[in-house]
């Protein structure tokens, strides 16, 4: 079963067979345009809700990405090294950044679900 | 001739525009007891041939370089600039301070600016360069701070034997970046030493190499200490001929190697304007601060020139940027890119022997003094003698038969009393037979 939540900041969580992915949403990466490089945490690093955990580098912007929850980076997507379009193409499901271990998995509950994140984007645009 | 535009008119409107009512009180946020009370005393308006000869008589109590035998490098060094060098960075195309803020219709500017880089990275053996920084301070300044983000640590080691002001550079922005700096003292440190001042907080070290006192040295073994505590290391050259000759900083696997690059292609200046030149590894590139040039084609194929990775600059990330320095030293840069292009490899190299030629002869010189002591074992073109009196006053007395004899260590280092006797002595190319002659005939006479 796959659950996604999403955050006011437009990055998401996966939950997928009891693991945790995160990107940003297909929402964002639009917003952002070509995608030229990712900038992500080492494995092992433990982060804050709200804390920057990623940083996204389009043509014309360099972006901070932010922990949706406190949470572990588990493990990276590597192939966001090569091809960092791969967030462009599939934002919300190749295009993961990282996966986490979540010690507090009510802190998901305060974020959006599919349905109350997409109403949210038709407001912000 | 007005040299001010307002009228006294200009000015009540201004004032009674944006609702004060006067000039003081636009300060109201500076304490009352640091500003400056006393007005300004300056006489009343002269002509234009009036102030000249007044600014003249003023210059003529500078001593130009040129007028003495000089002796004196520590961060500045003399060095011959061929007149190719004034032509070419005079050329009207040429005449900008800065890189362009619409960079891409500067084809020129930014080819030398890339040619430039690609210099610095093989003079310093390093995969990369930036566009230049302000001057070699700044630079290291930079790089410690780079090594910051880098590592995600939040303190710097910087070796006692860096040149003070370049000490005081680094601890001044990291300070009120909020990082933590450690001086180490001013003297030789074993591996087992150095093995101990590294603690898990520390970010970087940095080393000056030939170091300010003249001594050149091998960071091969630091490299290693530092990667195994997951530190970078920084190498900063204030002298960079010297890398004509001795082992790269690349070579030795620094992570950042910085210069100032005055000597090549630039004058002394009073002390500026110098360009910094900064180089690193290519998996440390977005983290390098200011200006990168790039190397690309245009829509019909032909080789064209950009500015690139822009987005990690101030005026794009604002304060998330690298650096808040993102301009470069373009003149200084250009002049020294002439003069690294007409010297090529072998120039260079032969130019590096020379200094060091000139300094192994002023040792010689020197050391025959009964009373003058060596204090280096290794040098390039500079290196520090200890005298039997203070190294200022001897400096001095020397001025009154045109020698410019070199710094005199406590000018730098005031706080302590083992370095007073020190006197800092460089020699370059520039340094004749008769100078060195002149001036350890003199110094002994004084002696």
């Amino acid at each position: 079963m796959t659950e996604y939540y999403f955050s006011e900041e437009h990055e998401y969580i996966r939950k997928e067979n009891e693991v945790f992915y995160m990107g940003i949403s297909n929402f964002a990466q639009e917003q952002l345009g070509d995608i030229v490089f990712v900038e992500l945490p080492d494995v092992g690093s433990t982060f804050k809700k709200g804390e920057t955990i990623a940083t996204v580098e389009s043509v014309k912007a360099a972006s901070d990405v932010y922990a949706p929850c406190d949470c572990t980076v588990v493990s990276i997507n590597t192939t966001l090294e090569e091809k960092p379009e791969t967030v462009n193409e599939n934002a919300e499901t190749n295009g993961w950044f990282m996966c986490l271990t979540i010690n507090d998995e009510t802190q998901l509950k305060e974020l959006m679900s599919q349905d109350t994140y997409t109403n949210f984007i038709q407001n912000v645009s | 001739m007005r040299y001010l535009p307002h009228t006294e008119k200009d000015r009540e409107k201004i004032c009674a525009d944006i609702g004060i009512n006067n000039a003081q009180d636009l300060f109201h946020v500076i304490p009352e007891h640091i500003r400056k009370k006393a007005v300004l005393n300056l006489p009343p308006a002269k002509s234009e041939l009036a102030v000249e000869r007044y600014m003249q008589n003023i210059a003529k109590k500078n001593i130009a370089a040129d007028d003495v035998s000089f002796f004196l490098g520590a961060g500045a060094y003399k060095h011959h600039i061929p007149a190719s060098v004034d032509m070419i960075i005079q050329r009207s195309e040429f005449l900008t301070a800065y890189t362009p803020y619409q960079p891409e219709i500067a084809q020129g500017t930014l080819q030398y600016l890339f040619e430039f880089q690609t210099q610095c990275s093989r003079l310093m053996g390093m995969e990369m360069a930036n566009a230049s920084m302000y001057d070699g301070s700044t630079a290291s300044a930079e790089a410690v701070l780079a090594a910051f983000r880098i590592t995600r640590k939040n303190k710097a080691i910087i070796s006692g034997n860096i040149h003070p002001q370049y000490r005081d550079v680094i601890t001044n922005l990291c300070t009120v970046s909020g990082y933590k700096t450690q001086t180490l003292p001013p003297r030789f440190m074993n591996d087992e030493e150095l093995l101990e001042v590294f603690d898990d907080d520390t970010a970087a070290i940095i080393v000056q190499n030939p170091d300010f006192f003249g001594h050149v040295n091998d960071f091969s073994t630091l490299a290693k200490i530092a990667h195994e505590k997951n530190a970078l290391l920084i190498v900063c050259t204030t002298e960079c001929v010297s890398l004509g000759l001795i082992k790269t900083p690349g070579e030795m696997g620094a992570d950042i190697a910085v210069a100032e690059g005055q000597s090549i292609g630039n004058s002394l200046n009073f002390g500026g304007p110098y360009l910094g030149l900064y180089t690193t590894k290519k998996k440390y590139m977005r983290q390098t601060p200011g200006r990168l040039c790039g190397k690309t084609v245009d829509s019909d194929g032909k080789t064209s020139y950009v500015l690139t990775l822009t987005a990690r600059e101030q005026h794009i990330r604002r304060e998330k940027a690298t650096s808040n320095i993102c301009t470069n030293s373009g003149l200084c840069t250009l002049a020294f890119s002439a003069h690294m292009s007409l010297l090529g490899q072998k120039g260079l190299h032969t130019l590096a022997r020379i200094n060091h030629a000139k300094a192994q002869k002023m040792y010689k010189s020197l050391s025959q003094i009964p009373k003058v002591t060596i204090y280096n074992s290794t040098f390039f073109n500079e290196f520090t003698i200890q005298l039997p009196a203070n190294a200022a006053d001897i400096v001095d007395r020397l001025l009154e038969d045109n020698i410019i004899a070199g710094l005199p260590v406590s000018r730098l280092i005031p706080d302590n009393p083992e370095c007073n006797n020190l006197l800092l002595v460089c020699a370059t190319e520039m340094t004749t037979d008769n100078d060195i002659a002149f001036f350890a005939n003199k110094l002994q006479n004084i002696l």
